[in-house]
C-alpha cells in the first residue's frame, strides 16, 4: 500500500538509528513528567501527561497544531506561568526534585533546563560573544575563561567556524539559520542538563535545519533534549523516543510514546498511525 | 561576430505614471478653481480671503469630480474626490504650523545677534534696543529648569512603563488609564499643585527646583506613555529568553529589553523635554523671572525663556517686543531640534550603535 510505503520510508530512517537505551546515569536521573495538566484562564489544554525524559537521549513530541506539545514543554522549565492566565496541575521532577515545590529558585530550574525558541530571538542590542555569554550575566554566574566558553558553545552549536572572525559584530547580521545555532550557543553556556526546542527549525530553510540536526546529534553526549516538531522526517531522523500527542477538541493528549522506531514503523494505536503515514494533520 | 540576435536593452520606464496631458489636466482644473474663486467672490456678497479659499476648495473638488466622471465613471469620480478631501485636509492642517514657522522667523530674525547668547538682562531693561542685554541667563534658566525636570521625571516614567509592560500588576489597568488622563493636564494645575503643596507650606518662596517639579508632573505622563508604547514593541520572546537562561525577571528586563528598547527610550525622554521646555504658566507661578544668571535651583528666581517672553510681550514697548520675538525664536529653534533628535534617534534601527 502507498501509505505503508510512506511510513516505511520513516522505518528506514528510525531502524538505521543505534537504539540508544535509557540511563546515561553521568546526566543525571532525568527529567519526568506526572500527570501534567494545564490551563489558560477557563481552557483546559492539556490532560494528564505522563513522560519521562531519559538522560542523552532526544524526544521528539509530534502532532498536529494546537495539541498542548508546546504547552507541555513549557511546563517542564516553569516557562508556562509566564503567560498571564496560565495554570498547571501535576508533578515535573528534575532529577527526583519537583521544581514546582514550594521554596524552589525558579531561575535555577531554567538553568538547568534551558530552552531555544521557535523563531530565533538573539538579544538584539548584543553582539555573537555578548549574545553566547548573555545567560552568565542574566544569571549571574561566573566563568573562570570566557573565551574557552564560548569557543565551546559556539563549537557544540555548529558556528565557530563560520563566526570566529566577527564575534563582536552584531547577531542580526547573521542568516536565521545562524540566529538560531547562536541561541542554542547562548543556552549552552549556562551548562543546562536538558534543552528543550520548542519548534526550532520551523522558520528556517531545509539547509539550516539540517545543519541544527547535525547539532542535535553532537549534543545528546552532554545533554537531554525535548524538541517539538512539526516534521516528521525530522523527529525520524533525530530522536531516539517520540510521543505523539492529540487533541479531539477538548484538551491536548498524549496517545502514544515509544521508541521513534516503534512508533513510526507499528504505532500501537490507531490514531498514531493514521497521524504518521500523513493520513491526517 | 555571433548570430545571437541583440539584446534590446529596456529603458526603465514608469507607464503607470502621469503623462503631460494628465498633468496639464490637473494644472487646469487647479487654474480653472482659481478662476471660479475670483468670479465667485467678485460677483456675490461673499468677501474676504476666507470666501477665497472655500469657493476655490468646493469648485476645485466639482470640477476634479466632474472631468474624472466623464472620463472614467462614478466609481473613479468619488475617489477622486475622496483623494482631494484628503489633500485639503493635509493643507489646512499644515498652514497654522508653517504659517507660525514663516512669522516666528520674520519677526524674530531682526532681534538676532551674537550678545543674545553671552550677555543676560542684568544692566538692561525690557524697553533698551535690542542690541543691548541678552537671553543668556534665560537659556541656561531653561536648561536647568528642564535638567532637573528630567531628572526627576525620566526614572519615574520609565519605571512606570515598566510597570505597566513587564511586571502588568494589578493595577496596570487603572494607572495605564491614570497616565494617560494625565497627559491631558493643564500646566497651570500642575503649577498650583507644587504652589499649594510646597511653596505656600514649606518655602514660601520662589525658586528653580519648585518650577521643575512642575514640569516634571508635566513630563511624567508623556515619558510614561511613549515609553510604554516603546517597550511593547519588544518581542515578548525577548523576555522569555532572558527568564529561560535563568535570570531574574529584573535582570531580564535590565540586561535584555531595556537595552533593546534603548533608541526608543531616547526618543520617549527628548520628547519629553519638548513637551516642557517652552511651559510658562508653571514657571510664573513657582520660579518667577530674573534678569541675571542664577544657577542654584533651590534659591531665588530664575530666569527662562517662556518667563523672557511673557515679560517681553507684557511690557509693551517695540523693543521689548522685538526682544520677545527673538527670544520665541531661539525656544523655537531648541524645541526644533529636540524633535528632530528624537526622530533621527527613534528611526535608528535596534542593533545598530
Amino acid at each position: 500500500m502507498e501509505l505503508t510505503a510512506q511510513a516505511g520510508s520513516l522505518s528506514a530512517i528510525t531502524s538505521a538509528r543505534e537504539v540508544k537505551e535509557p540511563g546515561n546515569r553521568a546526566l543525571g536521573v532525568g527529567l519526568e513528567a506526572r500527570g501534567v495538566h494545564a490551563w489558560f484562564g477557563d481552557k483546559h489544554v492539556l490532560s494528564g501527561v505522563s513522560l519521562d525524559f531519559w538522560p542523552g537521549t532526544v524526544t521528539a513530541l509530534i502532532g498536529p497544531s494546537g495539541c498542548g506539545k508546546s504547552t507541555f514543554i513549557r511546563t517542564l522549565n516553569r516557562m508556562h506561568e509566564f503567560i498571564p492566565g496560565a495554570a498547571m496541575a501535576g508533578d515535573v521532577l528534575l532529577n527526583g526534585e519537583d521544581i514546582y515545590a514550594p521554596g524552589v529558585d525558579v531561575t535555577k530550574i531554567r538553568l538547568k533546563v534551558g530552552m531555544v525558541f521557535q523563531k530565533p530571538n538573539p538579544f538584539p542590542s548584543m553582539t555573537i560573544a555578548e549574545n553566547v555569554l548573555a545567560g552568565l550575566k542574566l544569571a549571574q554566574l561566573k566563568s573562570e575563561n570566557k573565551d574557552d566558553l564560548l569557543e565551546e558553545c559556539l563549537e557544540r552549536a555548529g558556528l565557530w567556524s563560520e563566526v570566529k572572525d566577527r564575534l563582536n559584530t552584531h547577531g542580526g547580521a547573521l542568516s536565521g539559520g545562524q540566529q538560531q545555532r547562536l541561541c542554542i550557543a547562548r543556552s549552552l553556556a549556562v551548562r543546562p542538563q536538558v534543552l528543550l526546542m520548542d519548534e526550532p527549525c520551523s522558520a528556517l530553510d531545509p539547509g539550516s535545519t539540517l545543519r541544527i540536526e547535525e547539532t542535535i546529534s553532537h549534543l545528546t553526549s552532554s545533554v537531554t533534549i525535548i524538541i517539538v516538531t512539526h516534521n516528521m522526517q525530522q523527529a525520524a531522523r533525530v530522536s531516539d523516543y517520540t510521543a505523539f500527542f492529540l487533541s479531539d477538541g477538548g484538551p491536548g493528549q498524549m496517545i502514544e510514546v515509544g521508541s521513534t522506531n516503534e512508533i513510526f514503523s507499528r504505532p500501537k494505536d490507531k490514531r498514531t498511525e493514521n497521524y504518521v503515514t500523513g493520513r491526517f494533520g | 561576430m555571433s548570430t545571437v540576435t541583440a539584446q534590446i536593452m529596456p529603458k526603465p520606464s514608469k507607464p503607470w505614471a502621469a503623462s503631460p496631458l494628465d498633468r496639464a489636466k490637473t494644472g487646469g482644473i487647479f487654474l480653472a478653481a482659481v478662476l471660479a474663486s475670483f468670479a465667485v467672490v467678485a460677483s456675490t456678497p461673499l468677501k474676504g480671503k476666507l470666501a477665497y479659499i472655500l469657493v476655490f476648495f468646493a469648485a476645485y473638488i466639482m470640477i476634479d469630480f466632474a472631468s474624472t466622471f466623464i472620463k472614467v465613471g462614478r466609481q473613479g469620480a468619488v475617489d477622486a474626490v475622496f483623494r482631494a478631501v484628503v489633500t485639503m485636509a493635509i493643507a489646512i492642517a499644515v498652514t497654522p504650523i508653517i504659517s507660525i514657522l514663516i512669522t516666528v522667523w520674520l519677526r524674530g530674525h531682526k532681534g538676532l545677534h551674537i550678545g543674545l547668547f553671552t550677555t543676560d538682562m542684568r544692566s538692561t531693561a525690557y524697553t533698551d534696543p535690542i542690541n543691548q542685554g541678552g537671553l543668556l541667563h534665560a537659556i541656561i534658566g531653561t536648561f536647568l529648569l528642564v535638567f532637573f525636570a528630567m531628572i526627576i521625571s525620566v526614572p519615574i516614567g520609565i519605571l512606570t512603563a515598566i510597570y505597566l509592560t513587564e511586571i502588568r500588576g494589578k493595577f496596570t489597568r487603572p494607572i495605564s488609564f491614570l497616565v494617560q488622563a494625565m497627559s491631558g493636564v493643564p500646566s497651570i494645575v500642575a503649577g498650583l499643585f507644587i504652589y499649594a503643596a510646597i511653596l505656600l507650606p514649606l518655602t514660601k518662596k520662589l525658586n528653580g527646583i519648585e518650577g521643575s517639579l512642575a514640569l516634571a508632573i508635566l513630563m511624567i505622563p508623556t515619558v510614561a506613555r511613549m515609553s510604554e508604547e516603546v517597550l511593547k514593541l519588544i518581542p515578548s520572546d525577548l523576555r522569555e529568553a532572558g527568564v529561560a537562561l535563568g535570570g531574574t525577571q529584573w535582570r531580564s528586563v535590565a540586561m535584555v529589553v531595556v537595552p533593546a528598547a534603548r533608541s526608543g527610550l531616547i526618543t520617549a525622554v527628548i520628547l519629553g523635554i519638548a513637551r516642557v521646555a517652552g511651559e510658562t504658566a508653571p514657571l510664573l507661578l513657582l520660579t518667577g523671572g530674573s534678569g541675571s544668571k542664577n544657577y542654584n535651583m533651590f534659591k531665588d528666581s530664575m530666569g527662562s525663556l517662556p518667563n523672557y517672553i511673557w515679560q517681553c510681550f507684557a511690557t509693551g514697548t517695540p523693543e521689548s517686543i522685538t526682544r520677545a520675538w527673538a527670544g520665541i525664536l531661539v525656544l523655537l529653534v531648541i524645541v526644533v531640534v529636540l524633535f528632530a533628535a528624537a526622530r533621527t534617534l527613534g528611526n535608528r534601527k535596534v542593533g545598530k550603535k
